[in-house]
């Protein structure tokens, strides 16, 4: 046996960690005998008696820590010792639960498991957070927009090279291990996995999935910005890696905007000849590169989530294009009939569609189905033959109206959020004598406001009254953006809406294509 | 297995860093998450913010220096003095006082009236505008108690004959400074110079000082770490609440007293003096806090704070690696509660040496082992932890032997990094008593404040300029 410990010169510990020590000690195997003591005379005393003196005590004071152990070789009192002190220094921090902290380090502090950032303050702040998040090894969600463009490359490029996700700078939708982040849906896990360079694409296409029974393995967006020639796709390619290497995707679906054209073929290199069907819905551009590269081109974002979703519901690549092109075929002959009803209601006068979006993508889509079938169309956001207006707060002819643009949002919230802007245009248009239909998007879902109907039905019955008491009708198409399991509840919401007169059409396209047949016709007669 | 393909086959955990509402879904998702209260960091020259990223290493290898100084330091009071006898620099005509230095027409009034009395009490004046007229007319030195390893509570008052404390940091051999604590109600310190206050000073110099300076030589030596951190443990934070650390001094003393004092009445009236002051180990701690951080002072590069001190006018700041420079603000007045019939116009800005407690780790940064003073921050314990839980985002090691029993016996933060306060833009936070702004009347409430923005910046574009 041997006797082994040290003197701490004035570290100071209460008598109760004293004690937990000591029993932690003592109870370690092969202890014979053991103490942790402050260096009092009267302890000094014990110890000796004991048979626990050592030379160093002698010199020891009332304010020095002795720990002594008593055992069959030196090595393990050493082992012992130490462990002993760990345990002294041992610290429960649970007690910080309550605390917020205030950078990210300290947040690691409290959960240092933590792979993954969620990034939405200011953009001029938002850039070097995230650099912080991807150095302490996390992916990253960069909601914020006003984020340069050299900063967002920089960003890339580090991630690229640690093998992290950095989704953003403005993007507002993911979808990661079936957790909703930022603007986004509750939707059913499948096996459709999506990369998305468009927010409310994601949106769109994910609740559309899921509400057709199918759902989601994995919804990554990389923000607008990533398709460009600058960025080079370094997000969206890694993402479409990720996937064609995740066992649980099966199908994939790009959404964006037409990807700058060295993109696309960056995009279209990775994904052809890997065994997996790759649907995209490049709001606009040329099928015939992706056609040629045995992917599956669709025009709307509704065609590429159904067909995504039949795809993995058993059916066959072939299969489901045809089937989904049939459905889409049958659903617009039945639009065709409700467009021809609502047009024997109006006013002479009334021959414009005025759409008021919240979703940017929307705007795009509207405008891609629009394009060539109705004239003289302004939007904030022009696409294809559509002029820009020359004032975004007044309607002219056809108007298309992008409220998530920067003359909306500067200095208030998104109007997924804060409706109040959209709320009084729509009060305008209805006001007009010259709009013959007004078409809106509703987003639910995470992000999006808690309580729509509560500030929309009453719009929507005023804008009603306002048209009738001069004299017209005033029809009011929505696509409503959402699932059942959103916190808005898509049904309810839908049940509500359509009670005011509304009419509520499946997807943002299929809204699309019957607020233009009701302004086409119009023009006819 | 790349990264990202973990990423999918783990269960997400996320830090939610902006908007707190993104964090619904990971409740209903039973998704681990915190939530930051970001907040952007202070503005600091584009230049100086780039050399302290460029020298992150170095400023590191600096600090960690600075640390191992500042934990292995083991401050104990020796023994007692007279202040010309021992303080280094300290001539006929020198007065110390608190804070950066300061000359005597930006002076405020506390520290205006705290010299007067000291002017008074050396027998230099006999009335308060003959004391002002000397003070006035260029005959004094003044001097920050800092740069003569001193430090003062509120006006920080020294005077030649005054007797000191010496505490010796026994690790580094260093020594600082203080003088013996008044008492509360109309003393020096918050610049009153009555009579009453000046026959205080005679009996602390003729009565008190003996006694003590009789019993330390026979005691030899008295641990003041060991003091402070049971002191820690029994509610004290050793800056605006000293009753334990007080306590625990009158058994550590109380037998060398009765066993070396004069005579039993005096042995009785020291005890008793003691006894009734709970502030009476406040400038021990803040000397056991100087000698503690003078040991990290001059170590080239480090951006640890070893100085945080004000003189009623100006808030100064001292870092290890920037010498003796003193950045400087003004000093704002604190937020407190008053004493009845005095409200914040009353207040004179924030004044004294004493954070130099919170520059150690204790004071503001260790509230949270003080629950008994909460009513100062907010009423609630919760509060007072907070505090001190925001306190560990700026300051580079916890305590090795300073511990808050409600956090788990967590060591209190300790040693500020300036660069911290600036990239986090949290201002170390700092407990205090309010002096009237008038001299002659003294304290009138007791409260917190969180330290003045740009000492710090100065500061932290100081060392990376």
């Amino acid at each position: 046996m041997v006797v082994k410990g040290f003197v701490r010169k004035g570290e100071y510990h209460d008598s109760v960690t004293l004690m937990r020590v000591a029993k932690f000690l003592s109870e370690q195997a092969g202890v014979s005998d053991s103490a942790i003591v402050m260096a009092t005379e009267e302890n000094k005393h014990v110890l000796s008696a004991a048979g626990l003196a050592f030379p160093e005590i002698r010199n020891a004071v009332e304010t020095d820590l002795i720990m002594v152990v008593k055992v069959e070789s030196a090595d393990k009192a050493e082992d012992l010792l130490a462990e002993a002190s760990r345990e002294l220094k041992a610290r429960n921090k649970n007690s910080e639960i309550s605390y917020q902290p205030k950078s990210l380090d300290s947040a690691l502090k409290i959960l240092p498991t933590a792979n993954f950032a969620l990034i939405s303050v200011a953009g001029r702040y938002a850039g070097d957070e995230a650099m912080k998040a991807l150095q302490r090894g996390l992916h990253v969600m960069l909601f914020s927009d006003n984020v340069s463009i050299e900063k967002e490359i920089e960003l890339k490029t580090y991630a690229a090279s640690k093998d992290l996700l950095v989704m953003g700078p403005d993007a507002g939708t993911a979808i990661i291990n079936g957790v909703p982040l930022a603007f986004a849906n509750n939707v059913r896990r499948g096996n459709v996995g999506i990369v998305a360079a468009s927010g409310t694409g994601l949106q769109e296409a994910s609740t559309l999935i899921s509400n057709y029974g199918a759902g989601i393995s994995q919804a990554i967006g990389t923000g607008g910005r990533d398709v460009k020639e600058k960025v080079g796709g370094l997000m969206f390619l890694q993402a479409v890696k990720l996937l064609l290497d995740d066992p649980d995707t099966k199908v994939i679906l790009l959404i964006s905007k037409p990807p700058h054209e060295s993109v696309l073929k960056k995009i279209i290199a990775a994904v052809k000849n890997t065994g997996k069907p790759v649907i995209t819905t490049f709001l606009g551009s040329d099928p015939t590169p992706i056609l040629k590269a045995g992917l599956i081109p669709t025009i709307t974002l509704d065609e590429g989530a159904w067909k995504a979703a039949r795809m993995v519901m058993g059916r066959s690549a072939a299969e489901s294009v045809l089937e989904v092109n049939q459905d889409i075929s049958r659903t617009r002959a039945q639009l065709d009939t409700t467009a021809a009803q609502l047009t024997s209601t109006l006013a002479k006068t009334q021959q414009y569609l005025r759409a008021l979006y919240t979703g940017g993508t929307y705007v795009g889509e509207t405008q891609v189905l629009l394009n060539g079938k109705i004239k003289n169309i302004f939007s904030n956001a022009p696409w294809g033959e559509s002029k820009i207006a020359l004032d975004s707060m007044k309607s002219q002819f056809n108007t298309i109206i992008d409220f998530g643009e920067d003359e909306f949002t500067v200095g208030r919230p998104h109007p997924m959020i804060d409706f109040s802007l959209r709320n009084r245009r729509i009060l305008e248009e209805a006001r007009d004598p010259e709009t013959a239909v007004l078409l809106l998007d509703l987003v639910l879902g995470w992000g999006a406001h808690k309580d729509p109907l509560a500030e929309l039905i009453p719009v929507l019955r005023e804008a009603q009254t306002i048209a009738k008491t001069a004299g017209r009708q005033l029809p009011i198409v929505m696509c409503i953006t959402g699932t059942d399991t959103d916190p808005q509840c898509r049904s309810r919401v839908v049940t509500a809406i359509k009670e005011c007169g509304v009419i509520v059409v499946e997807s943002n396209a299929g809204a699309a294509y019957l607020v233009g047949k009701i302004v086409q016709s119009v023009r006819q007669s | 297995m790349t990264g990202s393909q973990k990423l999918f086959e783990s269960k997400l955990e996320i830090i939610n860093i902006g908007l707190p509402d993104f964090t619904l879904p990971f409740q209903q998702h039973e998704t681990k998450f915190v939530q930051v209260d970001f907040r952007p960091g202070l503005q600091a020259n584009a230049g100086a913010c780039a050399k302290a990223l460029l020298q992150t290493s170095l400023t590191e290898n600096a600090n960690q220096e600075v640390m191992e100084k500042i934990l292995a330091a083991r401050p104990a009071w020796t023994g007692m003095g007279i202040a010309r006898d021992l303080i280094p620099g300290m001539r006929e005509n020198t007065i110390l006082h608190a804070g950066p230095p300061i000359s005597w027409d930006r002076m405020c009034g506390p520290m205006r009236g705290g010299i007067i009395g000291a002017i008074i009490y050396e027998g230099k004046a006999n009335t308060p505008d003959e004391a002002e007229e000397l003070a006035a007319g260029g005959v004094f030195e003044f001097r920050p108690c800092h740069e003569h390893n001193a430090v003062g509570p509120m006006a920080g008052i020294v005077s030649p004959s005054m007797p000191v404390f010496v505490v010796k940091n026994e690790t580094h051999g260093n020594v600082a400074y203080a003088t013996q604590n008044e008492g509360l109600g109309k003393v020096l310190r918050y610049g009153a110079y009555s009579d009453e206050v000046i026959a205080r000073l005679k009996w602390m110099e003729q009565t008190l000082y003996p006694t003590l300076k009789g019993a330390i030589e026979k005691a030899g030596r008295i641990d003041l770490k060991n003091i402070i951190a049971q002191a820690l443990h029994m509610g004290d934070e050793v800056h605006n609440r000293n009753r334990a650390a007080t306590s625990l001094f009158y058994r550590a003393l109380a037998p060398w007293v009765v066993e070396t004092a004069k005579s039993r009445e005096v042995a009785v009236e020291v005890l008793n003096f003691i006894n009734g002051n709970d502030h009476f180990f406040l400038n021990l701690s803040m000397a056991a806090s100087k000698a503690t951080l003078q040991a990290a002072q001059g170590i080239e590069n480090s951006s640890i704070v070893v100085t945080m001190a004000r003189n009623g006018t100006d808030f100064g700041v001292q870092l290890a690696g920037t010498g003796g420079r003193w950045f400087t603000g003004p000093a704002p007045v604190p937020d407190a509660l008053f004493f009845k019939g005095y409200t914040k116009d009353d207040a004179n800005p924030d004044i004294g040496d004493s954070a130099i407690t919170e520059t150690a780790g204790l004071g503001g940064f260790a509230i949270a082992a003080s629950p008994a003073i909460v009513q100062f921050v907010g009423g609630q314990a919760a509060d007072a932890v907070n505090y001190t839980l925001q306190m560990y985002e700026i300051t580079a090691a916890e305590n090795n032997v300073y511990q808050i029993p409600g956090l788990d016996f967590r060591g209190t933060p300790t040693g500020i990094d300036v660069r911290k306060v600036i990239e986090k833009n949290i201002l170390p936070f700092i407990d205090t008593g309010v002096a009237h702004k008038n001299p002659g009347i003294g304290q009138v409430g007791a409260g917190v404040l969180s330290a003045p923005a740009e000492p710090f910046v100065r500061a932290f574009e100081g060392l990376f300029g």
